[in-house]
Protein backbone atom coordinates (compact mmCIF):
# COMPACT_ATOMS: atom_id res chain seq x y z
CA UNK A 1 0.00 0.00 0.00
CA UNK A 2 1.08 3.34 -0.70
CA UNK A 3 2.16 5.78 1.64
CA UNK A 4 -0.64 8.48 -0.01
CA UNK A 5 -3.05 5.30 0.40
CA UNK A 6 -2.14 4.97 3.88
CA UNK A 7 -2.53 8.16 4.90
CA UNK A 8 -5.96 8.46 2.88
CA UNK A 9 -6.87 5.79 5.19
CA UNK A 10 -5.79 7.56 8.42
CA UNK A 11 -7.92 10.62 7.14
CA UNK A 12 -10.83 8.94 7.43
CA UNK A 13 -10.39 6.59 10.28
CA UNK A 14 -9.72 10.34 12.61
CA UNK A 15 -13.29 10.91 11.07
CA UNK A 16 -14.76 7.57 12.25
CA UNK A 17 -12.74 6.98 14.92
CA UNK A 18 -11.64 10.21 16.74
CA UNK A 19 -14.68 11.06 18.47
CA UNK A 20 -15.21 7.84 20.47
CA UNK A 21 -11.33 7.91 20.88
CA UNK A 22 -11.76 11.52 22.37
CA UNK A 23 -14.95 10.33 24.41
CA UNK A 24 -13.37 7.71 25.93
CA UNK A 25 -9.91 9.54 26.84
CA UNK A 26 -11.93 12.31 28.29
CA UNK A 27 -13.49 10.47 30.95
CA UNK A 28 -10.09 8.60 31.77
CA UNK A 29 -7.86 12.05 31.66
CA UNK A 30 -10.64 14.83 32.80
CA UNK A 31 -9.63 17.57 30.18
CA UNK A 32 -10.63 18.24 26.96
CA UNK A 33 -7.12 19.66 26.04
CA UNK A 34 -5.35 16.38 26.87
CA UNK A 35 -8.15 13.52 25.59
CA UNK A 36 -7.66 15.23 21.78
CA UNK A 37 -3.40 15.74 22.72
CA UNK A 38 -3.80 11.83 23.41
CA UNK A 39 -6.24 11.19 20.25
CA UNK A 40 -3.49 13.27 17.94
CA UNK A 41 -1.02 11.15 19.51
CA UNK A 42 -2.41 7.75 18.61
CA UNK A 43 -2.80 8.71 14.93
CA UNK A 44 0.80 10.20 14.66
CA UNK A 45 1.96 6.80 16.40
CA UNK A 46 -0.38 5.07 13.45
CA UNK A 47 1.24 6.61 10.75
CA UNK A 48 4.45 6.00 11.72
CA UNK A 49 3.74 2.40 11.94
CA UNK A 50 1.17 1.61 9.17
CA UNK A 51 3.51 3.73 6.48
CA UNK A 52 6.05 1.35 7.40
CA UNK A 53 3.87 -1.98 8.30
CA UNK A 54 1.29 -1.58 6.02
CA UNK A 55 -2.61 -0.74 7.50
CA UNK A 56 -3.44 -3.56 10.25
CA UNK A 57 -6.45 -5.89 9.51
CA UNK A 58 -8.74 -4.03 12.50
CA UNK A 59 -7.43 -0.45 12.97
CA UNK A 60 -10.29 0.60 14.85
CA UNK A 61 -9.22 -1.45 17.66
CA UNK A 62 -4.87 -0.72 17.55
CA UNK A 63 -6.53 3.00 17.34
CA UNK A 64 -8.25 2.06 20.79
CA UNK A 65 -5.73 -0.53 22.44
CA UNK A 66 -2.82 2.46 21.79
CA UNK A 67 -4.91 5.12 23.03
CA UNK A 68 -5.21 3.43 26.23
CA UNK A 69 -1.75 2.72 26.57
CA UNK A 70 -0.86 6.13 25.66
CA UNK A 71 -3.27 7.69 28.33
CA UNK A 72 -2.03 5.41 31.09
CA UNK A 73 1.00 6.00 30.56
CA UNK A 74 0.71 9.91 30.82
CA UNK A 75 -1.28 9.59 34.08
CA UNK A 76 1.62 7.74 35.28
CA UNK A 77 4.10 10.31 34.10
CA UNK A 78 1.92 12.83 36.15
CA UNK A 79 4.49 11.74 39.22
CA UNK A 80 6.86 13.98 37.60
CA UNK A 81 5.33 16.79 38.68
CA UNK A 82 5.14 18.82 35.76
CA UNK A 83 1.93 17.12 34.34
CA UNK A 84 -0.79 19.08 34.57
CA UNK A 85 -3.20 15.96 34.98
CA UNK A 86 -2.11 15.49 38.12
CA UNK A 87 -5.21 16.97 39.67
CA UNK A 88 -7.86 15.26 37.33
CA UNK A 89 -6.12 12.00 37.47
CA UNK A 90 -5.82 11.76 41.12
CA UNK A 91 -9.60 12.29 41.02
CA UNK A 92 -10.54 9.95 38.18
CA UNK A 93 -8.29 7.42 37.74
CA UNK A 94 -6.10 7.07 41.15
CA UNK A 95 -9.08 6.94 43.21
CA UNK A 96 -10.74 4.24 41.69
CA UNK A 97 -7.34 2.67 42.14
CA UNK A 98 -6.71 2.98 38.63
CA UNK A 99 -9.05 0.74 37.43
CA UNK A 100 -8.35 1.94 33.83
CA UNK A 101 -10.24 -0.97 32.30
CA UNK A 102 -13.17 0.01 33.82
CA UNK A 103 -13.24 3.83 32.93
CA UNK A 104 -12.38 2.99 29.68
CA UNK A 105 -14.84 -0.10 29.33
CA UNK A 106 -17.79 2.76 30.81
CA UNK A 107 -20.75 3.82 28.66
CA UNK A 108 -19.97 5.31 25.59
CA UNK A 109 -23.06 6.97 25.33
CA UNK A 110 -22.53 9.12 28.44
CA UNK A 111 -18.60 9.48 27.45
CA UNK A 112 -20.21 10.82 24.14
CA UNK A 113 -23.17 13.08 25.34
CA UNK A 114 -20.49 14.07 28.05
CA UNK A 115 -18.09 15.55 25.16
CA UNK A 116 -21.10 17.10 23.39
CA UNK A 117 -22.43 18.74 26.35
CA UNK A 118 -18.66 19.97 26.85
CA UNK A 119 -18.34 21.25 23.05
CA UNK A 120 -21.80 22.91 23.60
CA UNK A 121 -20.85 24.78 26.91
CA UNK A 122 -22.78 27.39 27.79
CA UNK A 123 -19.48 29.60 28.69
CA UNK A 124 -19.05 29.49 24.96
CA UNK A 125 -19.99 31.85 22.51
CA UNK A 126 -22.28 30.28 20.27
CA UNK A 127 -20.08 29.94 17.11
CA UNK A 128 -17.00 28.81 19.60
CA UNK A 129 -19.64 25.76 20.69
CA UNK A 130 -20.48 24.89 17.18
CA UNK A 131 -16.89 24.90 15.80
CA UNK A 132 -16.07 22.63 18.58
CA UNK A 133 -18.83 20.58 18.02
CA UNK A 134 -18.24 20.10 14.53
CA UNK A 135 -14.60 19.46 15.25
CA UNK A 136 -14.78 16.75 17.84
CA UNK A 137 -18.26 15.15 17.65
CA UNK A 138 -18.35 15.12 13.97
CA UNK A 139 -14.44 14.58 13.53
CA UNK A 140 -14.25 17.35 11.17
CA UNK A 141 -10.91 18.92 10.17
CA UNK A 142 -10.03 22.58 11.17
CA UNK A 143 -10.22 23.45 7.34
CA UNK A 144 -13.21 21.53 6.94
CA UNK A 145 -15.09 22.95 9.44
CA UNK A 146 -13.93 26.70 7.90
CA UNK A 147 -14.86 25.22 4.59
CA UNK A 148 -18.09 24.88 5.70
CA UNK A 149 -18.87 28.15 7.21
CA UNK A 150 -16.80 30.20 5.03
CA UNK A 151 -14.71 31.58 7.15
CA UNK A 152 -11.18 32.14 6.81
CA UNK A 153 -8.77 29.17 8.53
CA UNK A 154 -6.81 30.90 11.12
CA UNK A 155 -9.94 32.29 12.64
CA UNK A 156 -11.72 29.30 13.11
CA UNK A 157 -8.31 27.80 14.83
CA UNK A 158 -8.01 30.86 16.67
CA UNK A 159 -11.57 30.51 17.36
CA UNK A 160 -11.12 26.41 18.98
CA UNK A 161 -8.04 27.42 20.86
CA UNK A 162 -9.96 29.89 22.79
CA UNK A 163 -13.17 27.82 23.26
CA UNK A 164 -10.78 25.53 24.83
CA UNK A 165 -8.65 27.81 27.35
CA UNK A 166 -11.99 28.94 28.30
CA UNK A 167 -13.25 25.41 29.01
CA UNK A 168 -9.55 24.85 30.90
CA UNK A 169 -9.83 28.57 32.71
CA UNK A 170 -13.12 27.83 34.52
CA UNK A 171 -12.30 24.28 35.39
CA UNK A 172 -14.96 22.42 33.02
CA UNK A 173 -14.76 18.93 33.89
CA UNK A 174 -15.46 15.84 31.20
CA UNK A 175 -18.67 15.14 32.69
CA UNK A 176 -22.23 14.69 32.49
CA UNK A 177 -23.74 17.88 34.31
CA UNK A 178 -26.05 16.54 37.19
CA UNK A 179 -29.82 15.73 36.25
CA UNK A 180 -31.29 18.95 37.31
CA UNK A 181 -28.43 20.81 34.67
CA UNK A 182 -29.44 18.32 32.11
CA UNK A 183 -32.54 19.62 30.69
CA UNK A 184 -31.24 22.95 30.33
CA UNK A 185 -27.70 22.15 28.77
CA UNK A 186 -29.83 20.03 26.57
CA UNK A 187 -31.59 22.96 25.08
CA UNK A 188 -27.97 24.27 24.47
CA UNK A 189 -26.95 21.62 22.42
CA UNK A 190 -30.14 21.56 20.38
CA UNK A 191 -30.19 25.49 19.86
CA UNK A 192 -26.53 24.61 18.49
CA UNK A 193 -27.07 21.52 16.18
CA UNK A 194 -30.25 23.89 14.83
CA UNK A 195 -28.04 26.60 14.11
CA UNK A 196 -25.16 24.63 12.10
CA UNK A 197 -28.81 23.24 10.28
CA UNK A 198 -29.81 26.82 9.48
CA UNK A 199 -26.43 27.98 8.64
CA UNK A 200 -26.61 24.98 5.39
CA UNK A 201 -30.24 25.50 5.13
CA UNK A 202 -30.90 28.56 4.64
CA UNK A 203 -28.02 30.30 3.23
CA UNK A 204 -27.96 33.24 1.37
CA UNK A 205 -24.68 33.03 0.25
CA UNK A 206 -21.62 30.84 -0.94
CA UNK A 207 -21.01 27.52 -2.27
CA UNK A 208 -24.68 25.41 -2.34
CA UNK A 209 -22.72 22.30 -2.21
CA UNK A 210 -20.73 23.44 1.06
CA UNK A 211 -23.78 24.07 2.65
CA UNK A 212 -25.75 21.05 2.07
CA UNK A 213 -23.12 19.62 4.00
CA UNK A 214 -23.30 21.62 7.11
CA UNK A 215 -27.22 20.46 6.63
CA UNK A 216 -25.87 17.17 6.81
CA UNK A 217 -24.05 17.36 9.92
CA UNK A 218 -26.34 19.07 11.13
CA UNK A 219 -28.34 15.92 11.22
CA UNK A 220 -25.86 13.51 11.78
CA UNK A 221 -25.39 15.36 15.37
CA UNK A 222 -28.96 15.23 14.99
CA UNK A 223 -29.00 11.49 14.97
CA UNK A 224 -26.64 11.12 17.49
CA UNK A 225 -28.09 13.16 19.96
CA UNK A 226 -31.47 11.47 19.38
CA UNK A 227 -29.58 7.78 19.99
CA UNK A 228 -27.94 9.43 22.87
CA UNK A 229 -31.59 10.63 24.60
CA UNK A 230 -33.62 8.45 22.96
CA UNK A 231 -36.65 9.33 25.30
CA UNK A 232 -36.37 13.00 25.08
CA UNK A 233 -39.36 14.57 22.88
CA UNK A 234 -37.40 17.63 21.79
CA UNK A 235 -34.25 15.52 21.02
CA UNK A 236 -36.48 13.83 18.40
CA UNK A 237 -38.71 16.57 17.53
CA UNK A 238 -35.50 18.38 16.34
CA UNK A 239 -34.34 15.70 14.38
CA UNK A 240 -37.72 14.60 12.77
CA UNK A 241 -37.65 18.75 11.85
CA UNK A 242 -34.27 18.31 9.98
CA UNK A 243 -35.21 14.95 8.30
CA UNK A 244 -38.19 16.45 7.14
CA UNK A 245 -36.56 19.52 6.12
CA UNK A 246 -33.50 17.86 4.48
CA UNK A 247 -35.89 15.99 2.75
CA UNK A 248 -37.04 19.29 0.95
CA UNK A 249 -33.19 20.02 -0.03
CA UNK A 250 -33.38 19.35 -3.55
CA UNK A 251 -37.03 20.64 -4.15
CA UNK A 252 -36.22 23.95 -2.63
CA UNK A 253 -33.87 25.33 -5.51
CA UNK A 254 -35.23 26.15 -8.60
CA UNK A 255 -32.82 25.20 -11.85
CA UNK A 256 -31.30 29.34 -11.37
CA UNK A 257 -30.10 29.04 -7.81
CA UNK A 258 -33.30 30.69 -6.59
CA UNK A 259 -34.78 29.37 -3.46
CA UNK A 260 -38.70 27.54 -4.44
CA UNK A 261 -41.20 28.06 -1.74
CA UNK A 262 -43.12 25.30 -0.02
CA UNK A 263 -46.33 25.16 -1.87
CA UNK A 264 -44.58 25.64 -5.46
CA UNK A 265 -41.87 22.88 -4.37
CA UNK A 266 -42.20 19.82 -6.88
CA UNK A 267 -43.02 17.21 -4.60
CA UNK A 268 -41.43 14.32 -6.29
CA UNK A 269 -38.26 15.27 -5.68
CA UNK A 270 -38.92 15.02 -1.89
CA UNK A 271 -36.47 12.50 -0.50
CA UNK A 272 -39.14 9.86 0.40
CA UNK A 273 -36.59 7.72 2.86
CA UNK A 274 -36.31 11.20 5.18
CA UNK A 275 -39.73 11.68 4.99
CA UNK A 276 -40.41 8.39 6.10
CA UNK A 277 -37.35 8.67 9.00
CA UNK A 278 -39.16 11.76 10.32
CA UNK A 279 -42.70 10.57 10.23
CA UNK A 280 -41.49 7.52 12.20
CA UNK A 281 -40.17 9.79 15.10
CA UNK A 282 -43.24 11.83 14.96
CA UNK A 283 -44.91 8.42 16.16
CA UNK A 284 -42.60 7.98 18.83
CA UNK A 285 -42.99 11.63 19.87
CA UNK A 286 -46.40 10.44 20.23
CA UNK A 287 -46.21 7.80 22.46
CA UNK A 288 -44.05 8.96 24.73
CA UNK A 289 -47.09 11.41 25.35
CA UNK A 290 -45.09 14.30 27.14
CA UNK A 291 -46.12 18.05 26.09
CA UNK A 292 -44.92 19.00 22.93
CA UNK A 293 -42.09 21.45 22.71
CA UNK A 294 -41.03 23.92 20.08
CA UNK A 295 -38.69 21.45 18.23
CA UNK A 296 -41.57 18.64 18.49
CA UNK A 297 -44.25 21.38 17.73
CA UNK A 298 -42.36 22.53 14.14
CA UNK A 299 -41.72 18.81 13.26
CA UNK A 300 -45.12 18.10 13.70
CA UNK A 301 -45.89 21.08 11.48
CA UNK A 302 -42.91 19.85 9.09
CA UNK A 303 -45.18 16.09 8.78
CA UNK A 304 -48.11 17.76 8.28
CA UNK A 305 -46.86 19.33 5.02
CA UNK A 306 -44.63 16.20 4.01
CA UNK A 307 -47.64 14.06 4.24
CA UNK A 308 -49.76 16.06 1.61
CA UNK A 309 -49.15 14.67 -1.74
CA UNK A 310 -50.09 18.10 -2.93
CA UNK A 311 -50.35 21.21 -1.83
CA UNK A 312 -53.77 21.57 -2.15
CA UNK A 313 -54.40 18.24 0.48
CA UNK A 314 -52.68 20.31 3.36
CA UNK A 315 -54.30 20.22 6.57
CA UNK A 316 -54.34 23.91 7.45
CA UNK A 317 -56.72 23.03 10.52
CA UNK A 318 -54.30 20.76 12.10
CA UNK A 319 -51.17 23.13 10.87
CA UNK A 320 -53.38 26.21 12.51
CA UNK A 321 -53.90 24.22 15.93
CA UNK A 322 -50.17 23.33 15.93
CA UNK A 323 -49.12 27.27 15.45
CA UNK A 324 -51.69 27.36 18.24
CA UNK A 325 -49.24 25.96 20.64
CA UNK A 326 -46.36 26.82 19.23
CA UNK A 327 -47.07 30.64 20.53
CA UNK A 328 -48.07 29.18 23.44
CA UNK A 329 -44.16 27.65 24.09
CA UNK A 330 -42.34 30.06 22.03
CA UNK A 331 -43.97 33.50 21.75
CA UNK A 332 -42.72 35.36 19.09
CA UNK A 333 -43.78 37.85 16.57
CA UNK A 334 -42.14 36.15 13.64
CA UNK A 335 -44.37 32.60 14.68
CA UNK A 336 -47.19 34.65 15.72
CA UNK A 337 -47.16 35.90 11.55
CA UNK A 338 -46.62 32.10 10.10
CA UNK A 339 -49.79 31.55 12.48
CA UNK A 340 -51.35 33.96 10.74
CA UNK A 341 -50.86 32.81 7.17
CA UNK A 342 -51.94 28.95 8.75
CA UNK A 343 -55.33 30.42 10.24
CA UNK A 344 -56.08 32.43 7.12
CA UNK A 345 -55.64 29.15 4.88
CA UNK A 346 -57.30 27.15 7.35
CA UNK A 347 -60.26 29.55 8.67
CA UNK A 348 -60.47 32.45 5.60
CA UNK A 349 -57.98 35.64 5.04
CA UNK A 350 -60.06 37.67 7.11
CA UNK A 351 -59.39 35.49 10.28
CA UNK A 352 -55.76 35.73 8.76
CA UNK A 353 -55.40 39.36 8.83
CA UNK A 354 -57.07 40.16 12.28
CA UNK A 355 -53.74 38.09 13.64
CA UNK A 356 -51.71 40.43 11.33
CA UNK A 357 -53.31 43.81 12.43
CA UNK A 358 -51.74 43.70 15.78
CA UNK A 359 -47.88 43.00 14.44
CA UNK A 360 -47.69 46.11 12.36
CA UNK A 361 -47.36 48.47 15.20
CA UNK A 362 -44.36 45.61 16.36
CA UNK A 363 -41.16 47.43 15.92
CA UNK A 364 -39.36 44.43 16.25
CA UNK A 365 -41.51 43.70 12.79
CA UNK A 366 -41.30 47.33 11.49
CA UNK A 367 -38.67 46.30 8.72
CA UNK A 368 -39.69 42.59 7.93
CA UNK A 369 -40.03 42.76 4.54
CA UNK A 370 -42.71 39.29 5.25
CA UNK A 371 -45.00 41.15 7.16
CA UNK A 372 -46.37 43.51 4.07
CA UNK A 373 -45.96 40.43 2.22
CA UNK A 374 -47.69 37.89 3.84
CA UNK A 375 -50.66 40.63 4.35
CA UNK A 376 -50.70 41.18 0.99
CA UNK A 377 -51.15 37.81 0.29
CA UNK A 378 -53.68 37.47 2.71
CA UNK A 379 -56.10 40.77 1.10
CA UNK A 380 -55.40 39.47 -1.96
CA UNK A 381 -57.55 36.28 -1.23
CA UNK A 382 -59.98 38.58 0.70
CA UNK A 383 -60.56 40.88 -2.51
CA UNK A 384 -59.04 43.63 -1.03
CA UNK A 385 -56.80 44.16 -4.52
CA UNK A 386 -55.73 48.18 -3.42
CA UNK A 387 -54.89 47.23 -0.18
CA UNK A 388 -52.66 44.10 -1.77
CA UNK A 389 -50.89 46.24 -3.67
CA UNK A 390 -49.95 48.79 -1.13
CA UNK A 391 -48.19 45.91 0.73
CA UNK A 392 -46.97 44.40 -1.81
CA UNK A 393 -44.95 47.44 -3.10
CA UNK A 394 -43.62 48.18 0.81
CA UNK A 395 -42.73 44.41 0.69
CA UNK A 396 -40.53 44.72 -1.92
CA UNK A 397 -39.09 48.03 -0.55
CA UNK A 398 -38.01 46.22 2.53
CA UNK A 399 -36.72 43.08 0.77
CA UNK A 400 -33.18 42.61 0.81
CA UNK A 401 -32.65 40.81 -1.97
CA UNK A 402 -33.11 41.27 -5.78
CA UNK A 403 -35.22 37.82 -6.10
CA UNK A 404 -37.61 38.62 -3.57
CA UNK A 405 -38.23 42.36 -4.83
CA UNK A 406 -39.11 41.16 -8.04
CA UNK A 407 -41.75 38.36 -6.99
CA UNK A 408 -43.17 41.55 -4.78
CA UNK A 409 -42.99 44.15 -7.62
CA UNK A 410 -44.97 41.52 -9.94
CA UNK A 411 -47.70 40.25 -7.21
CA UNK A 412 -48.19 44.40 -6.76
CA UNK A 413 -48.87 44.73 -10.74
CA UNK A 414 -51.08 41.97 -10.04
CA UNK A 415 -53.34 43.33 -8.01
CA UNK A 416 -53.54 46.55 -9.87
CA UNK A 417 -55.13 44.56 -12.90
CA UNK A 418 -57.40 43.85 -10.33
CA UNK A 419 -58.28 46.51 -8.54
CA UNK A 420 -58.36 49.16 -11.94
CA UNK B 1 -24.47 9.99 0.65
CA UNK B 2 -26.18 6.67 1.57
CA UNK B 3 -24.29 3.53 0.96
CA UNK B 4 -26.07 0.06 1.27
CA UNK B 5 -23.63 -1.80 2.75
CA UNK B 6 -23.89 -6.12 2.23
CA UNK B 7 -22.29 -9.15 3.80
CA UNK B 8 -22.31 -12.25 2.52
CA UNK B 9 -23.07 -15.29 4.73
CA UNK B 10 -21.02 -17.77 5.92
CA UNK B 11 -22.24 -21.55 5.13
CA UNK B 12 -23.14 -21.37 9.26
CA UNK B 13 -25.34 -18.73 8.58
CA UNK B 14 -27.23 -20.73 5.32
CA UNK B 15 -26.89 -23.61 7.91
CA UNK B 16 -29.45 -21.50 9.99
CA UNK B 17 -26.62 -21.65 13.38
CA UNK B 18 -27.83 -19.07 15.17
CA UNK B 19 -25.05 -16.91 16.16
CA UNK B 20 -23.47 -17.64 19.65
CA UNK B 21 -24.54 -15.49 22.58
CA UNK B 22 -20.94 -13.34 22.30
CA UNK B 23 -21.14 -12.61 18.78
CA UNK B 24 -24.84 -11.53 19.45
CA UNK B 25 -23.24 -9.41 22.34
CA UNK B 26 -20.53 -8.17 19.75
CA UNK B 27 -23.05 -7.39 16.52
CA UNK B 28 -25.55 -5.50 18.97
CA UNK B 29 -22.36 -3.15 20.08
CA UNK B 30 -21.39 -2.70 16.85
CA UNK B 31 -25.31 -1.55 15.96
CA UNK B 32 -25.73 0.69 18.86
CA UNK B 33 -22.11 1.94 18.32
CA UNK B 34 -22.88 3.05 14.65
CA UNK B 35 -26.40 4.36 15.97
CA UNK B 36 -24.90 6.36 18.49
CA UNK B 37 -21.99 8.09 15.75
CA UNK B 38 -25.22 9.13 13.50
CA UNK B 39 -24.15 6.85 10.48
CA UNK B 40 -26.68 3.94 10.35
CA UNK B 41 -30.21 4.94 9.36
CA UNK B 42 -31.30 0.93 9.40
CA UNK B 43 -30.46 -2.95 8.48
CA UNK B 44 -31.68 -6.47 8.94
CA UNK B 45 -30.37 -9.79 8.70
CA UNK B 46 -32.20 -12.65 6.85
CA UNK B 47 -32.43 -16.03 7.16
CA UNK B 48 -30.83 -19.47 5.22
CA UNK B 49 -32.02 -19.32 1.87
CA UNK B 50 -34.21 -22.71 2.61
CA UNK B 51 -36.87 -19.86 4.10
CA UNK B 52 -36.56 -18.00 0.65
CA UNK B 53 -37.36 -18.19 -3.06
CA UNK B 54 -36.04 -16.94 -6.28
CA UNK B 55 -37.37 -15.28 -9.31
CA UNK B 56 -35.69 -15.76 -12.70
CA UNK B 57 -36.72 -14.10 -15.92
CA UNK B 58 -35.27 -15.21 -18.73
CA UNK B 59 -36.78 -13.82 -22.12
CA UNK B 60 -39.45 -12.54 -20.34
CA UNK B 61 -40.52 -15.97 -19.14
CA UNK B 62 -40.78 -16.21 -15.27
CA UNK B 63 -39.79 -19.31 -12.94
CA UNK B 64 -40.07 -19.35 -9.28
CA UNK B 65 -37.79 -21.56 -7.26
CA UNK B 66 -37.98 -22.59 -3.78
CA UNK B 67 -35.25 -22.34 -1.55
CA UNK B 68 -31.88 -23.88 -0.55
CA UNK B 69 -29.99 -22.39 -2.89
CA UNK B 70 -26.70 -24.42 -3.59
CA UNK B 71 -24.07 -21.32 -3.67
CA UNK B 72 -24.37 -20.83 0.04
CA UNK B 73 -21.49 -18.34 0.31
CA UNK B 74 -22.38 -16.35 -3.16
CA UNK B 75 -25.68 -15.36 -0.73
CA UNK B 76 -26.64 -11.91 1.33
CA UNK B 77 -26.59 -12.57 4.85
CA UNK B 78 -28.10 -8.71 5.26
CA UNK B 79 -27.78 -5.26 5.29
CA UNK B 80 -27.23 -2.10 6.62
CA UNK B 81 -28.11 1.48 5.10
CA UNK B 82 -25.09 4.02 6.08
CA UNK B 83 -25.42 8.01 6.13
CA UNK B 84 -21.75 8.99 5.49
CA UNK B 85 -19.93 11.56 3.56
CA UNK B 86 -18.00 9.34 1.88
CA UNK B 87 -16.87 6.06 0.20
CA UNK B 88 -14.13 5.86 2.12
CA UNK B 89 -16.03 6.23 5.87
CA UNK B 90 -18.53 3.37 4.91
CA UNK B 91 -15.56 1.08 4.02
CA UNK B 92 -13.93 1.60 7.42
CA UNK B 93 -17.73 0.99 8.81
CA UNK B 94 -17.89 -2.06 6.58
CA UNK B 95 -14.36 -3.39 7.98
CA UNK B 96 -15.44 -2.96 11.21
CA UNK B 97 -18.73 -5.17 11.09
CA UNK B 98 -16.88 -7.66 8.60
CA UNK B 99 -14.80 -8.40 11.56
CA UNK B 100 -17.51 -8.14 13.81
CA UNK B 101 -20.53 -10.57 12.08
CA UNK B 102 -17.73 -12.92 10.73
CA UNK B 103 -18.36 -13.18 7.26
CA UNK B 104 -16.04 -13.17 4.64
CA UNK B 105 -16.96 -10.92 2.45
CA UNK B 106 -19.27 -7.38 2.50
CA UNK B 107 -19.88 -5.08 -0.43
CA UNK B 108 -20.24 -1.56 -0.29
CA UNK B 109 -22.52 0.01 -2.68
CA UNK B 110 -23.69 3.43 -2.93
CA UNK B 111 -27.47 4.41 -3.20
CA UNK B 112 -28.84 6.26 -6.04
CA UNK B 113 -30.44 9.63 -5.15
CA UNK B 114 -33.02 12.08 -7.15
CA UNK B 115 -30.08 13.73 -7.96
CA UNK B 116 -28.04 11.31 -9.28
CA UNK B 117 -30.86 10.62 -11.99
CA UNK B 118 -31.33 14.57 -13.31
Amino acid sequence: MSTAAVDATIATLWRVESPRLIARLGRLVGDLDTAEELAQDTFTAAIEKWRADGIPDNPAAWLTTTSRYLAIDRIRRRDTGRDKLRTVAATTAEASGMDVDRIVDGDLADDLLGLIFMSCHPLLAPDARSALVLKLVCGLTTPEVARAFLTPESTVAQRIVRAKRTLAAANIRFELPGMDQRAERLDAVREVIYLVFNEGYAASTGDAWVRTDLCHEALRLGRMLAALTPRDPESLGLLALMEIQTSRLAARMGADGSAVLLLDQDRSRWDPWLIRRGLDLIDRIDALRGTAGPYALQAAIAACHARAATAGETDWLRIAALYDGLVQVVPSPVVELNRAVAVGRAFGAEAGLEIVAPLRSLPALASYHLLPAVAGDLECTAGLHEQARDDFLRAASLAGNAQDRATMHKRAAECAVHSA
Amino acid sequence: MRYMVMHYQTQEMEDGVVPSPEQQVAIGEYMREASLSGVLLGGEGVHGSSKGARVEVTDGSVRVIDGPFAEGKELIGGFAILDVSSLEEAVEHARKFALIVGTHRVDVRQVVEFADLA
